[in-house]
């Protein structure tokens, strides 16, 4: 892979886990600014997230993205100023680029389709129009705040007359979060399936302006309930990083025992939901248990079966003993091991691979050029794991046993699923077996005025990206979060072109995604 | 097919004891608070500035509202005279709002909602779940409730895909704005006689989102709440031991 003739200079490097001042940050042509955003995601890299800053004069905005460069090893080998380790094959550097534009600019979204979202939510936050957008639809906000539920936003629309439409929530058939889903049919099969969000939209980041709050942690254990460790630790890794506190190697570690639980438990979980939903009940009922065994893990450091209180700013909230390490690698050993029992029925099942094999399938490049992240990313050949390329302590001391694969179908991020939790089985024998000494946690400082940092984590969905920014006095002036789900949704979307109406459940559920992680 | 009885007889007998005995919780458990007001210094103050909810009050004397607490139990990190303490009491549901003050009387638990509810779905309950502005918390634990260790269905309680098949109406989240009318919209689709229930903290007062403008504070101003289930979130046997007592079943 090449760097291509983008100028390095025009990007201002970050280090992964340092907060930088926001004036450091000069805006740079918008030729120079796009050609930064394309070239690094034609590298192979992550635009992780885009957003707008309101500047002195009214109609102006400044644009602000955080990027993830990929590089090949050797130029990270020669430069030991990278902040990134090495991931593979690859490093990954972080960088930010900026650049002003008034109330419109020419969309990079026809180039760069994984710029889609973050364009609409430009627009729809702050009214900017990426010109030349082929689909500036609301993200979130539909139809709660300015909309109106009765006068949706005009939703995609196919016409003739053997075509018809399937119209599904927001309340849904079953315990399961709320959103509208169009499937545009003929017969059986999806022409088009579109997916109207926002329903969980509950005002979250106009929250945290003027925070760190007393609330801010709880809400951070809420933007996802599934991934409470995930989302608190990112925003730990924000504040942490404003206020030049480094945790200790044990926080650390019992951070990232945390974070494998919660991936071990949804994994479980959803690998007998794929089970069930296609009827094949022995799987579907062990791994209902195991899943509560996994939380139950979890509860016992946390006395939370979703992790609440484990991560705390500094640190974390709980320790373990030699006892407790005993007995939860004990514990996992037995887990693990019915867990590998109850998955083997199910991939040893030929009528169930059947039916997981060649169902909703997102082909690489789909994958690659929607930008999709975490495990859905990976079972569509897209090598990118946060564990990897932004690795904490723990995880570069215990690197994760990583996995690729390349058919993008059901089936593929199904076993994608179980071989990441049999490597999250093997981490945590490993981490429990010799946890690092070191202070649960520090007392944190007053924020850095004027500054901006990243906290990124592999949640067990994908990327999960905080970006905090102080004003003059250390509070948040701005806070964005990114779920690996707003990402995603577009491949679930993807993954029905084609498909059998019927095969929604199983795609959906092959997904799992966040509707509150995404809707915020 | 061998395979699949060799690893049914492996997976043994999972389903909970419970309700014939008490349930078995992690040591680190965080169940319902107690208050002993009496020993509270006052003007201290310590455990308001550090509540993410507000739940606790110090004037005129210490109070604290689970309908709030997200049993963070940062406040009784915090208290220097022990007045605040974490018990491992998964038991939480109420019949009121009002109930879930705690102001060092025991906690008044739920009891069956009418002898109509109990008669009518005493062995046979219908339940339609909502989930509306949440984080999902709680409705992964309202999801473990079908699993095989709590096994709903050994006690006639189902979740059901359908408003019309419904006996009352599960609420989690502090019901966003998008979400209100079709919160309103189901419960006027079941049919009565009909109860609902709040569960977490978000769905009682709107939890961590009280003072977000895009969402209500809690099921309350949308619809008439009989049964409130505190947590962030609950427990699953928190829910079981809630929706047992609402309808007269006996718990431990």
């Amino acid at each position: 892979m090449t760097h291509g003739d983008l100028n390095e200079d025009i990007l201002t490097p970050l280090a992964f886990g340092v907060c930088a001042p926001i004036d450091s940050f000069e805006p740079v042509a918008f030729d120079d600014f796009a050609s930064a955003l394309r070239q690094t995601l034609d590298d192979g890299g992550r635009v992780l997230s885009l957003f707008a800053r309101s500047t002195s004069e009214a109609q102006q905005w400044t644009l602000v993205a955080v990027l993830a460069r990929r590089h090949a090893s050797e130029a990270a080998g020669q430069d030991p100023a990278r902040a990134s380790l090495v991931g593979g094959d690859y490093s990954f550097s972080l960088g930010v680029v900026c650049a002003r534009v008034g109330q419109s600019y020419p969309s990079l979204t026809p180039r760069s389709p994984a710029l889609h979202l973050f364009e609409r939510d430009l627009h729809e936050r702050c009214g900017i129009v990426p010109e030349g957008h082929p689909w500036l639809r609301p993200v979130r906000h539909w139809p709660s705040d300015g909309g109106d539920a009765t006068q949706p936003w005009p939703m995609y629309e196919l016409e003739g007359p053997e075509v018809h439409e399937v119209r599904v929530g927001p309340v849904h058939a079953g315990v399961i979060e709320p959103g509208h889903f169009r499937f545009q049919c003929h017969g059986e099969r999806v022409f088009r399936l579109e997916i109207a969000l926002g329903f969980q939209h509950r005002g979250l980041l106009a929250q945290l302006v003027g925070g760190p709050h007393c609330h801010t942690l709880a809400q951070m254990e809420t933007v996802a309930g599934d991934t409470s460790v995930g989302h608190a630790w990112a925003h730990a890794q924000v504040v942490e990083a404003l206020s030049q506190v480094c945790v200790s190697p044990r926080a650390d570690a019992l951070r990232a025992c945390g974070l494998e639980l919660e991936r071990l438990a949804n994994h479980v979980g959803d690998l007998g939901a794929l089970a069930g939903d296609v009827g094949f009940l022995p799987t579907a009922s062990y791994c209902g248990g195991l899943r509560g065994d996994l939380l139950n893990l979890s509860a016992m450091i946390s006395g939370s079966r979703l992790g609440r209180g484990l991560v705390r700013v500094g640190g974390v909230g709980f320790d373990l003993d030699d006892e407790l390490t005993g007995s939860m690698r004990e514990r996992l050993r037995s887990i693990g091991e019915a867990a590998e029992r109850a998955n083997l029925l199910l991939w040893a099942s030929p009528s169930s691979t059947g039916r997981f094999e060649g169902t909703g399938t997102v082909p690489p490049e789909v994958a690659r050029s929607l930008g999709l992240v975490g495990f859905a990313a990976r079972a569509s050949g897209v090598d990118i794991d946060v564990r990897r390329c932004f690795p904490t302590q723990t995880y570069s001391d215990h690197p994760v046993r990583h996995w690729l694969k390349e058919q993008g179908d059901v089936y593929a991020r199904g076993r994608m699923r179980w071989r990441e939790a049999e490597a999250s089985f093997a981490f945590l024998d490993q981490v429990l077996d010799e946890l690092p000494e070191g202070d649960l946690r520090v007392a944190p400082t007053e924020l850095s005025p004027d500054s901006l940092a990243v906290g990124l984590v592999e949640g067990w969905r994908g990327e999960i990206c905080h970006i905090g920014l102080t004003d003059a006095q250390g509070r948040f002036e701005a806070y964005e979060i990114v779920d690996p789900s707003f990402h995603n949704w577009t491949g679930l979307e993807m993954a029905l072109r084609g498909a059998e109406i019927s095969d929604f459940p199983l795609c959906n559920k092959s997904f799992n995604l966040s509707y509150a992680g995404h809707d915020l | 097919m061998w395979n699949i009885l060799r690893t049914r007889a492996a997976q043994g007998q999972r389903t909970a004891a419970y309700p014939k005995s008490a349930p078995e919780l992690p040591a680190r458990f965080r169940g319902r608070l107690a208050l002993a007001p009496a020993a509270c210094d006052e003007g201290c103050g310590a455990c308001v500035d550090v509540c993410p909810t507000h739940a606790i009050t110090c004037e005129p004397s210490l109070a604290l509202d689970l309908g709030r607490c997200l049993f963070c139990t940062e406040c009784v990190d915090v208290c220097p005279t022990e007045a605040l303490s974490s018990t491992p009491d998964y038991r939480l549901a109420t019949t009121t709002r009002d109930a879930l003050v705690l102001k060092g009387e025991p906690l008044a638990l739920a009891e069956r909602l009418s002898d109509e509810i109990a008669r009518r779905f005493g062995r046979s309950l219908g339940i339609r779940v909502v989930s509306a502005g949440g984080c999902a918390g709680c409705a992964a634990e309202v999801n473990a409730l079908s699993n095989i260790i709590f096994d709903l269905g050994r006690f006639g309680i189902h979740v059901v895909a359908s408003p019309r098949h419904a006996d009352a109406m599960l609420v989690t989240g502090p019901v966003s704005h998008a979400m209100k009318g079709a919160v309103e919209a189901t419960y006027r689709a079941i049919p009565a006689p009909k109860f609902v229930i709040a569960v977490g903290a978000c769905a009682i007062s709107g939890g961590p989102y009280a003072e977000s403008p895009a969402v209500e504070q809690g099921l309350a101003t949308t619809v008439p709440v009989d049964l409130f289930i505190p947590g962030c979130p609950p427990h699953p046997y928190t829910l079981l031991d809630g929706i047992l007592r609402a309808l007269g079943r006996a718990v431990p």
